[in-house]
C-alpha cells in the first residue's frame, strides 16, 4: 500500500540513528550504576513481600539495612541469597529476620560463590516463571474471549478507593472499554516505597499497591468473562518506584503500563540518573511480561504550544523507542504517545493534528501508538468539549492509532463520573464504526498542507535530535531543550538512591531477564569465583 | 417583555418558562422503575413536568438519565453582591511594567508553586512561564518582575523559606486537585505558616485554580483568588496595585 504521506526516508533514518546514539551513550554511562529501587525490585522478584511492624515494606527494610552498612553496591541479591543458603531459609524469611533485627546480612559467613550463583539463578527463574505464566494466561484468555478492535478504548478510573474503582472499571468494560487505567494518588510518584495492601483513601486517584492490582485484575477478569472480551488493566510505572511497580504489575498480570524515559525528570523533577537507570530495568521487566508501555509525550504539550512544540513530541518518541529497544522491549509493545492539543480556534488546526498523527503512524509502523485527547483547551463547556473529542476520535480512526485514551467532556472539571465515561465511549464507538475504513480511502495531496506540515515537523525533530546527540542527553536536559524545563544531572529527587556498582555486583534477575529477552547479559562470567566483597 | 429581576427563572424560549436540562446517574438497574425514580428526584429538585428524554444502562446496576423540566424556583438578582478582585482595571504587559518602574521603583519578586501534593502545574505555568498562555506572556517575561516558578508538589514550608530568602513580595499558589477538599487544608496551612513567621503583612498571598474564586480566597485568608480563564496580566495588575497601596501605608518596602 502506498503511504499516505510522502516522507523523506533519509530524514527518518537520520532521526532514528541520532536517537540510537543518544540512548546508547546514556546506557553506557548508567550501566555502571544501580538504584535502591532496582535493588528492591530484585528482592520482590526473589519473593520478598509484606511489611514490618511499622508498615515499612520488607524490600525497603532489607535495602536500607544494606545501605546503612555501605554494602548495597554489591547488589542486594548477593547478600540475601547468601543468607538464605547459609541459614537454609527462603529470601522472605531472610527479610523477616532482618526486619526483626535478628539477622545482619553482612555478618553471615559467605557460602561458596558457585553455589550462590546457582541458587540465585534458581530463585530468579522461579520469580520469572510466575510472570511467564501470567503472559501465557493473558494470551490464552485473549484467544478464548477475544479482544476489542484497535484503537483500544482506554478509560480512567480514579476514585481513590479500590473497591469503588472496581465498580467503575467493570461498568466501563460493560459499556465497551478495552483498557481500564487506575490513576494513582497524587504524590505517589515521589514516595520512595510502594504502599502495601488494599487502599480506600487517595487524592485524585488510588494508590498503586500489589493488592490493589490483584483486586482490580480479578474484577476485570470477571467482567471480561461476562462481556466476552479480554479487558486490559493499566497502571503507572513511573516515579521513584518505577521498576518495583513494573515487577508488581508483571506479577499481577497488568497489561499496560505508563512508562516514559524522560517524564519523571522533566515533570516530576526526579533525578535524571535515577529515572534513566530505573526505566531501563522497568522496561526489561515490561518487555518480558508482554506488557505494553505507554510513553508520555503528550505532557510536552500541556504548557508548550502544540503547533510550535510538535517536533519535541516526535523527537521524544524516537528517544523512547531507542531506550525501549535497548531494554529488549519489542515495537509491538511500544505505545508511543502523542496528543490532540492544538488550539481549537486555529484555522486548519484539524489538518495539523492529522499530519502529526499520520506522521507518527508512518514512522513507527509497528507501534500501537497511544493517542491522548484534548485537555489543555477543554473549558467546562461540556457540549463543545464533546465535539472536540469527536474530532480527536476522527483523526484516530483515520490514521490507525493503537490506543485511544478517551477524552471526557468533563476534562478540566473533575475526575470522570460514571456517565462521562459512557458518553465518551459512545462517541468513540460511533465514530470508529462509522468511519472504520475511511483511512484506506485517503491519500494526502502531494505537497499539500498536511504533507508539508508533516515534513516540517520531521525536519525539526531530526535537527533537534542531532543537536541532542552532539551535546549528549544530560547536557540537553540541563539546557532545557526538552519541554523548556532545565534539570541538572545531580539535581532532583532520588539522587541519594543512585549507587556505583562494585566490580562484583550481582543481579541474577537482570542477567536472567536479559537472557530470556535475547539481550547480551553483562559479562557475568567475570565475577565468577571472586566472591563477596571482603569485609 | 420586561424581565422581573427580583424573580428570575431559567429561560428556554419563552420568558418565565423555567426550562432546565440536567443529566445524572442513579445506582438503580435500568428500567421503568428507574425512569420513575429519575422523575421523582427531578420533581424534588423543584422541576415541574420532568421528562426523561434519554435513559441508558451503565451496567453494574447503574442508570444514566437526561432530564428536562421547568424550574419552579426564582432568584432575586437585585440582591446579589459578589466580591471581586480589586485590580483597578486590568492593565496590559507594557502598562504593568511601566507601573512598576514609575510607581514602585524596584523589581517585584514573585514566587509561584503548586503546593502540597498537587502535581498539576498547568495553571501556575500558564501564569508564570515565559511563553505564557493564550497570547499573554507569563510573569517570567516581565522585565520588572523577578518570577520564580518552584513547580509541583512544593511543601508550604519550602515555599515560605524561598520567600524569606528572596525577600518576596507575593506568593502565587496554584491548586488544581481539589478532591475531598485537600486544597482547603493546604491553603489554610500556608496562611497559618506566614502568620506564625510574622510575615503575613509583608507578603501578598494569591491563590488560583479551576475551583478557586475570590470570595473563597478571602475567606481562607488570602488577598485574592483567581478562577479559570485568568491570565498573567489579571494577576499582575492586582499585585502591582496592591503593592503600591501597601507601600503608601508602610514605607519599609519603598525604594531607598
Amino acid at each position: 500500500m502506498r503511504e499516505k504521506l510522502r516522507l523523506d526516508q533519509g530524514q527518518i533514518d537520520r532521526g532514528r540513528k541520532a536517537a540510537a546514539r543518544i540512548a546508547a551513550d546514556v546506557n553506557r554511562e548508567l550501566e555502571k550504576k544501580t538504584t535502591v529501587a532496582v535493588e528492591r525490585t530484585v528482592l520482590r522478584l526473589l519473593g520478598i513481600d509484606g511489611v514490618d511492624t511499622e508498615g515499612v515494606p520488607l524490600p525497603n527494610v532489607v535495602v536500607d539495612h544494606l545501605l546503612e552498612q555501605g554494602r548495597l553496591s554489591a547488589g542486594a541479591a548477593s547478600w540475601v541469597v547468601n543468607a538464605a543458603l547459609h541459614e537454609n531459609i527462603t529470601p522472605q524469611q531472610v527479610a523477616e529476620r532482618v526486619a526483626a533485627g535478628s539477622l545482619s546480612l553482612t555478618e553471615i559467613p559467605q557460602v561458596e560463590w558457585a553455589s550462590l550463583l546457582r541458587e540465585g539463578e534458581r530463585l530468579a527463574a522461579q520469580g520469572l516463571e510466575r510472570i511467564a505464566a501470567n503472559r501465557r494466561e493473558r494470551e490464552e484468555q485473549i484467544r478464548r474471549l477475544g479482544e476489542g478492535r484497535k484503537p483500544y478504548l482506554y478509560v480512567i478510573v480514579a476514585t481513590g478507593d479500590i473497591y469503588e474503582d472496581i465498580i467503575q472499571g467493570k461498568s466501563a468494560a460493560r459499556q465497551g472499554a478495552d483498557i481500564v487505567a487506575v490513576i494513582r494518588s497524587t504524590g505517589q510518584s515521589l514516595i520512595d516505597y510502594v504502599p502495601y495492601g488494599a487502599t480506600r483513601e487517595g487524592f485524585g486517584g488510588t494508590y498503586a499497591t500489589q493488592e490493589n492490582f490483584r483486586l482490580m485484575r480479578q474484577g476485570l477478569d470477571e467482567v471480561g468473562e461476562e462481556v466476552g472480551r479480554y479487558i486490559r488493566l493499566c497502571n503507572y510505572c513511573s516515579g521513584l518506584c518505577m521498576p518495583e511497580i513494573a515487577a508488581m504489575g508483571a506479577m499481577e498480570r497488568l497489561d499496560v503500563m505508563l512508562n516514559d524515559a524522560l517524564y519523571g525528570i522533566l515533570f516530576r523533577d526526579i533525578n535524571m540518573q535515577r529515572t534513566l537507570i530505573d526505566q531501563a530495568f522497568s522496561r526489561l521487566i515490561n518487555g518480558y511480561a508482554g506488557i505494553m508501555i505507554n510513553t508520555g509525550e503528550d505532557n510536552y504539550l500541556t504548557t508548550a504550544d502544540a503547533v510550535e512544540a510538535a517536533h519535541t513530541v516526535l523527537a521524544s518518541q524516537f528517544i523512547n523507542e531507542q531506550f525501549a529497544l535497548l531494554a529488549g522491549l519489542p515495537p509491538e509493545q511500544m505505545g508511543l504517545g502523542h496528543a490532540f492539543e492544538i488550539n481549537p480556534e486555529l484555522e486548519d488546526g484539524f489538518l495539523l493534528e492529522l499530519a502529526q498523527a499520520q506522521l507518527s503512524r508512518q514512522i513507527f509502523p509497528e507501534a500501537p501508538l497511544k493517542y491522548m485527547p484534548p485537555t489543555k483547551h477543554m473549558t467546562g463547556n461540556i457540549f463543545k468539549g464533546h465535539v472536540q473529542d469527536a474530532m480527536f476520535n476522527l483523526v484516530s480512526i483515520l490514521t490507525g492509532q493503537g490506543v485511544q485514551l478517551l477524552g471526557m467532556m468533563t476534562e478540566a472539571m473533575h475526575t470522570p463520573h460514571i456517565h462521562d465515561r459512557k458518553l465518551a465511549i459512545e462517541n468513540a464507538q460511533y465514530i470508529f464504526n462509522n468511519a472504520r475504513h475511511l483511512g484506506e480511502e485517503i491519500q494526502f495531496v502531494s505537497g499539500g498542507r498536511v504533507e508539508a506540515r508533516a515534513r516540517e515537523v520531521l525536519d525539526r525533530a531530526v535537527g533537534m535530535l542531532e543537536e541532542v546527540e552532539r551535546i549528549g542527553l544530560f547536557t540537553a536536559l540541563e539546557r532545557g531543550m526538552l519541554a523548556d524545563v532545565k534539570r541538572s544531572p545531580t539535581g532532583g529527587k532520588g539522587l541519594s538512591g543512585v549507587l556505583e556498582k562494585d566490580e562484583n555486583y550481582y543481579n541474577p534477575l537482570e542477567a536472567e531477564l536479559k537472557r530470556r529477552v535475547g539481550l547480551d547479559p553483562r559479562e557475568e562470567g567475570s565475577v565468577h569465583g571472586r566472591g563477596l566483597p571482603t569485609r | 417583555m420586561a424581565v422581573d429581576f427580583q424573580r428570575v427563572k431559567p429561560y428556554g424560549d419563552t420568558l418565565g418558562d423555567g426550562a432546565v436540562q440536567l443529566s445524572f446517574s442513579l445506582p438503580v438497574p435500568c428500567g421503568e422503575e428507574a425512569r420513575q425514580a429519575a422523575r421523582q428526584l427531578a420533581a424534588q429538585m423543584g422541576l415541574e413536568e420532568p421528562q426523561v428524554y434519554h435513559m441508558d444502562d451503565l451496567g453494574e446496576g447503574y442508570t444514566f438519565f437526561i432530564v428536562y423540566g421547568t424550574c419552579t424556583h426564582t432568584v432575586d438578582f437585585t440582591s446579589i453582591r459578589v466580591p471581586k478582585v480589586d485590580d483597578g482595571g486590568r492593565m496590559n504587559y507594557e502598562a504593568i511594567n511601566r507601573f512598576i518602574r514609575e510607581r514602585i521603583g524596584r523589581k517585584l519578586v514573585v514566587i509561584g508553586a503548586c503546593t502540597g501534593t498537587d502535581a498539576h502545574t498547568v495553571g501556575i505555568d500558564a501564569i508564570m512561564n515565559m511563553k505564557g498562555y493564550d497570547g499573554e506572556y507569563g510573569l517570567e517575561r516581565y522585565p520588572e518582575i523577578e518570577a520564580y516558578n518552584l513547580g509541583s508538589q512544593v511543601p508550604n514550608e519550602e515555599m515560605l523559606a524561598e520567600a524569606i530568602e528572596r525577600d518576596a513580595d507575593a506568593l502565587l499558589v496554584s491548586q488544581v486537585v481539589t478532591q475531598k477538599g485537600v486544597h482547603i487544608d493546604n491553603l489554610t496551612r500556608l496562611v497559618e505558616l506566614t502568620e506564625a513567621e510574622g510575615l503575613r503583612n509583608r507578603l501578598i498571598l494569591v491563590c488560583g485554580g479551576p475551583r478557586i474564586n475570590h470570595e473563597m480566597a478571602l475567606e481562607l485568608g488570602f488577598d485574592a483568588g483567581f478562577g479559570p480563564g485568568s491570565l498573567a496580566p489579571d494577576v499582575a495588575s492586582f499585585l502591582v496595585r496592591e503593592l503600591e497601596r501597601r507601600m503608601s501605608n508602610d514605607t519599609s518596602k519603598a525604594p531607598d
